[in-house]
């Protein structure tokens, strides 16, 4: 089966070690993590983990199903790119030593809407807030100048429309969990 | 106010904990203390390893959790091979270490090990009580995690000053954990598919393994083969599920399984797979299978779905229900001439047979009059080598239980797990089968054996080498390498340090007489029996 790029959402608890017992699951099995990103949710006790990797669609969905064996999982969704708004912030310090570089990255970055948040004789320093292709591109032509320093927060991802990760709770009953439907 | 060893011994109490195994040590002194002043009843091991398998064999037998604790540091990791097999085994336990001072974790002091971090690839679920006041609640919880669901250890690790902590307990009455909701009814749609598929086959196929018996469905297992005329194999862990010669049992599957029952695996047009795995000891081509049949796999653990074979129709939940629901659907197979023609292949496998005078015994031949020999209902603890394949094939199943540990093969599993069969049911024989090997794996246990008075025979096949590497490395190495067992001991001389008795026979002339002669004994006692270092789990 095809390999391609998918984006996992979990629920936790937000309890001590519950980042490491997810991320431990994933090199049991044997899997790479392309992009982690982790914080809490409206409700403090729970954390919010999105996790990008590669994988064909049975190995994404065997996946879930060992996520959702770990206690501390309340759930796990696997968002399309299609059904699902997904963001990034990337931090990029970018050489800049003359007036004339500096206008030209000054350019780039106002054509992508993207914003400068430090500056000194010899650099700039870009937020950039987008989907991974924008971050890409724009860090493409900024390579010209000198890419310094780079760091990403990593995707996260929210559904489209009125569909949320609390439908699939394993508390909410017949869901893939245990709707035995491939 | 009592301390937290206190709260932990009535906690365990209250889920019905009757007999615990362990081995004491400095953090653990406390609980040890506490349990000293209960009725429950305490065995201690030789090594931790042995309190995981005792706690194992204990668990199969009483169908809930059996118990085991241990000390810190280097207690606790000993004893994660027996955590591992029970995890592997899907076998529900509850597994206690003492743990440093709460305050000084993380600093390295003396026996101190991140037991609950090292143990969590093959722990259901593992706690690290920092203050008395939970474990009460950690302990019920852990009781319910360990035999619902897909049953597995879990593992309680209570630092020594918590163990010390004086309190006021207060017991909850259930359990509502939000990250945990295994199901247990099969999906009825999905159900009716699998009645529909099972009245529309020909060749309709029942592959069983330990999940059956971790659910206590041996009777719908029966009920559905022969109510809707579908012949059964088993995995290793599922042997035993059907008595061997029941007319629709074929035998084991796999590598190591009868010609019968992979012959049936090849034709079926309608594979259902129930509490099994299947991994790949049992199929070896799971994808040439799934992909020219139609394969239902019915499981309590929605992860197993999917993972070796691909399947047409799963069904998640609780083995004994879903088998239940579907034979309240009242599938029937036209399956005649396909069972007729499986029975007849059945019928013409060779039957192990004496070769007197060779001056060896021949295993085939040994497992055969053992399971002929033992109880309707024996409990056959089997350990993991060339014996395990032998006994499996050969040794014939009534109604007892063949304990074997299918999934992690540990070696010297047997007697530990024999001796906690034997505190679970003690009216019931109890064997052990084993290599000398493998016996040389838990023979400080001899020690309990006799301090248990435990009457359990050992059967040894003893051929002085390491027997299924030294059959792997002829057939696939450059010969054999690291697998002499040179220096062993006299194990009769052995034995006899223990004060157990035992006999020791070169001949298939002599197997019948030795084991009528161990069976007629009371206490413990072990047969060794010669066998050619050049037998093969292929040949008889």
């Amino acid at each position: 089966m095809e390999s391609k790029e998918h984006t996992l959402s979990i629920l936790v608890e937000n309890t001590p070690g519950v980042l490491s017992q997810v991320s431990r699951l994933f090199s049991r099995k044997g899997y790479n993590i392309d992009s982690i990103a982790s914080g809490a949710t409206e409700d403090p006790k729970v954390t919010r983990i999105t996790i990008v990797m590669n994988g064909d669609d049975a190995t994404i969905e065997q996946l879930a199903a060992q996520l959702r064996k770990l206690l501390c999982v309340i759930s796990v969704k696997v968002l399309s790119t299609e059904d699902a708004v997904q963001r990034e912030l990337v931090l990029v310090k970018v050489k800049a030593e003359t007036k004339d570089k500096r206008d030209e990255v000054l350019q780039i970055v106002s054509v992508f809407r993207a914003s400068v948040v430090d500056i000194s004789r010899e650099t700039l320093t870009i937020s950039i807030l987008g989907d991974e292709n924008k971050a890409g591109a724009l860090m493409d032509l900024l390579a010209d100048f000198g890419l310094m320093e780079v760091v990403r927060t990593g995707i996260i991802a929210i559904e489209r429309g009125v569909r949320t990760i609390y439908e699939d709770t394993k508390e909410s009953g017949e869901f893939n969990y245990g709707k035995n439907v491939l | 106010m009592i301390n937290g060893a206190q709260v932990l011994m009535e906690s365990l109490k209250r889920e019905g904990v009757e007999r615990i195994f362990g081995y004491a040590g400095a953090t653990i002194c406390p609980a040890v203390d506490a349990l000293a002043a209960t009725d429950i009843a305490y065995t201690l091991v030789r090594t931790e390893q042995n309190a995981g398998h005792m706690a194992s064999g204990y668990a199969r037998m009483m169908g809930r959790p059996g118990v085991c604790m241990v000390t810190s540091g280097p207690g606790a990791t000993n004893l994660i091979t027996g955590i591992a097999t029970a995890y592997m085994d899907s076998i529900p336990m509850v597994a206690i270490t003492g743990q440093v001072q709460s305050y000084l974790l993380g600093r390295d002091i003396f026996q101190e090990v991140d037991i609950t971090g090292a143990c969590a690839p093959f722990t259901k679920h593992s706690y690290l009580v920092k203050d008395a006041n939970d474990i009460p609640r950690v302990v019920k919880e852990a009781f319910h995690i360990a035999s619902t669901g897909r049953q597995g250890p879990v593992l309680i690790d209570i630092p020594i000053d918590i163990q010390q902590q004086m309190i006021d307990p207060v017991y909850p009455d259930s359990v509502d954990i939000r990250g945990y909701k295994p199901s247990v009814k099969g999906n009825d749609v999905q159900i009716k598919r699998v009645a529909e598929a099972i009245s529309a086959a020909q060749k309709p196929l029942l592959c069983v393994g330990g999940g059956l018996f971790s659910a206590h469905a041996q009777a719908e297992l029966v009920a559905l083969c022969e109510g809707a005329r579908i012949p059964v194999v088993t995995t290793m862990m599922g042997l035993g599920l059907l008595p061997t010669d029941h007319p629709l049992n074929l035998g084991m599957i796999g590598a190591f399984g009868t010609p019968t029952a992979n012959r049936a695996l090849n034709t079926t047009d309608l594979l259902i797979i129930a509490g099994a795995r299947a991994a790949d000891r049992a199929v070896t081509s799971p994808k040439e299978i799934a992909s020219r049949t139609k394969t239902v796999h019915l499981d309590v653990d929605p992860a197993e779905i999917g993972k070796n074979f691909s399947t047409t129709v799963p069904v998640v939940g609780d083995v004994k229900v879903i088998l239940g629901q579907l034979i309240s659907h009242r599938p029937r197979a036209q399956s005649d001439a396909w069972i007729a023609d499986l029975q007849a292949r059945r019928q013409a496998e060779p039957r192990p047979a004496a070769a007197p005078g060779a001056g060896s015994v021949t295993p085939s031949y040994l497992m055969h009059a053992l399971g002929e020999k033992l109880g309707d209902d024996a409990c056959v603890c089997v350990d993991v080598g060339q014996n395990q394949i032998w006994a499996a094939k050969h040794l014939p199943m009534k109604h007892g239980r063949f304990l074997t540990t299918g999934g992690l093969g540990t070696m010297g599993y047997s007697l530990p797990a024999a001796l906690g069969v034997k505190a679970a049911v003690p009216d019931r024989q109890v064997a052990v089968v084993c290599g000398d090997g493998s016996f040389q794996m838990f023979e400080n246990e001899l020690a309990t054996l006799k301090a248990m008075d435990a009457d359990v025979k050992l059967v040894m096949v003893h051929n002085g080498v390491l027997g299924l590497v030294h059959q792997i490395q002829f057939s696939s190495y450059s010969g054999p390498f690291g697998v002499d067992l040179t220096g062993s001991p006299d194990f009769e001389a052995l034995a006899a340090a223990y004060g157990i008795p035992s006999a020791r026979i070169a001949d298939d002339g002599q197997v019948d007489a030795a084991i009528d002669a161990m069976l007629t004994q009371s206490g413990p006692y072990l047969l060794i029996c010669d066998v050619d270092p050049m037998a093969t789990t292929s040949s008889t």
